[in-house]
């Protein structure tokens, strides 16, 4: 399944709001998930844990660890559904 | 010559449950100078404000005493008629005998069958999937099923991921007989290529060969907690599922969810990707006493039916997982009001 960033974001936003609850306009592809959105480490499995099923793509935890950024994640994933 | 077994199956339930909490409450202001901490972290992160622990003097057996005494009296039945006793516990201290012939002992149910069992956090829906099954088979009639912990026993105070986590107390349920379907079948397995991702270690044989604790260290509870959260939130719905359909119910049937009080987030995350309503009560017992392992279930299970009468008769999805990895779950009814 091959994706766009665009979609990938929109995707990755609308489960960071539903995990987080945060609003939706504050996330942008240079945010920091921890930093910037309060997005903690067990927020961020879950991110992961649904952004997987969303896009049908593997996401390992050491990669997890290097997702510092939104735009970290979202090109994981769209280089990973290729 | 082939065997006979002429034994014909019966239903089985729970009958009754009964719970016992140390006295000593030790709140998260207690415990976070030694890990450099807060309580505003510990409750963002697991949902604890303060849990129970037992008196250095007060063992595992002491505490599933009480809790076996209430759950046998609700249930109406004397000593005598406990025929079987399944213990789950990973914190007896003895490798044996057992945890359940020493609390066969102490209740005064000498003749009963007794084993303990180990399946950490998973151990009291093992217990009550087979004590369910040897009712039904009839190889059993009163079975008193025990979920017990004294895991300050073997929490090491200054780990940062386990000091705040984990907690004592024993909860007891009773299987027995039943006119209709009171415990569905038990959805169960492992992941054991995650057996490392909760670990008490070393060896005591360390010990033997001579190393001291200052060596080698004792064997605390170690865990892996972003691995074991991402593996619970994301295989445990499945299998909440599948044990609602193996029962033959939907999620509206249901009117409790009572899983294994691990970190109230994975319990959160559970509610959603089950898809539970917002009918289903759901057990929170983790707040005030922690991570209870094996203990876990039948504790939250007591205080939702002290906090909600009406709950007693009514269905309750219950999911056990831990150290292993290890799960199990099964839709029971809740026994009736004693």
């Amino acid at each position: 399944m091959s994706v766009t960033q665009a979609e990938v974001l929109a995707g990755i936003k609308d489960i960071v709001v539903e995990v987080a609850g945060i609003d939706p306009t504050t996330i942008e592809m240079e945010k920091r998930f921890n930093e910037d959105l309060e997005v903690d480490s067990l927020s961020m499995v879950e991110v992961i844990v649904a952004a997987e099923e969303k896009f049908g793509v593997k996401i390992p935890d050491d990669e997890v660890t290097k997702m510092a950024t939104v735009a970290d994640a979202v090109n994981f994933i769209v280089t990973a559904a290729k | 010559m082939s065997l006979i077994n002429n034994q014909i199956t019966q239903n089985s339930r729970i009958l009754s449950v009964g719970a016992y909490r140390p006295e000593r409450v030790v709140p998260n202001s207690e415990l976070v100078d030694l890990i450099d901490s807060s309580d505003e972290w510990i409750q963002q992160r697991t949902g604890i404000a303060s849990r129970h622990r037992a008196a250095p003097d007060q063992s595992l057996v002491d505490m599933a005493v009480e809790a076996a005494t209430i759950a046998i009296n609700r249930a109406k039945l004397r000593v005598d008629q406990i025929d079987s006793i399944i213990f789950a516990t990973i914190s007896y201290p003895f490798q044996a005998p057992s945890a359940a012939t020493e609390l066969a002992a102490r209740l005064g149910a000498n003749t009963a069958a007794a084993f303990d069992i180990s399946a950490a956090c998973a151990g009291f829906s093992y217990g009550v999937g087979m004590a369910s099954d040897l009712v039904r088979n009839r190889s059993a009639t009163y079975v008193l099923v025990i979920g017990g912990e004294k895991l300050s026993d073997f929490t090491d105070p200054s780990d940062r991921g386990t000091a705040f986590i984990f907690a004592d107390g024993v909860g007891a349920a009773i299987v027995g007989p039943s006119e209709t379907v009171g415990i569905g079948p038990m959805i169960w397995g492992s992941d054991a290529t995650n057996r490392d991702a909760i670990t008490l270690e070393p060896s005591f044989l360390e010990f033997k060969r001579g190393k001291s604790v200052a060596e080698v260290g004792w064997p605390n509870i170690a865990q892996e907690g972003q691995r074991v959260f991402r593996w619970a939130v994301y295989e445990m719905a499945p299998v909440g599922r599948q044990a609602i359909t193996a029962a033959g119910i939907t999620p509206s049937d249901l009117a409790a969810f009572i899983p294994h009080q691990a970190n109230e987030r994975i319990i959160d995350s559970l509610v959603k990707s089950i898809g539970l309503p917002d009918t289903v009560e759901v057990a929170r017992d983790i707040r005030t006493t922690g991570n209870t392992s094996a203990a876990s279930i039948p504790l939250a299970m007591d205080r939702l039916l002290a906090e909600h009468p009406d709950l007693h008769g009514k269905n309750a999805l219950l999911i056990g997982f831990g150290a292993g990895l290890v799960f199990a779950a099964q839709v029971v009814e809740l026994p009736p009001q004693p």
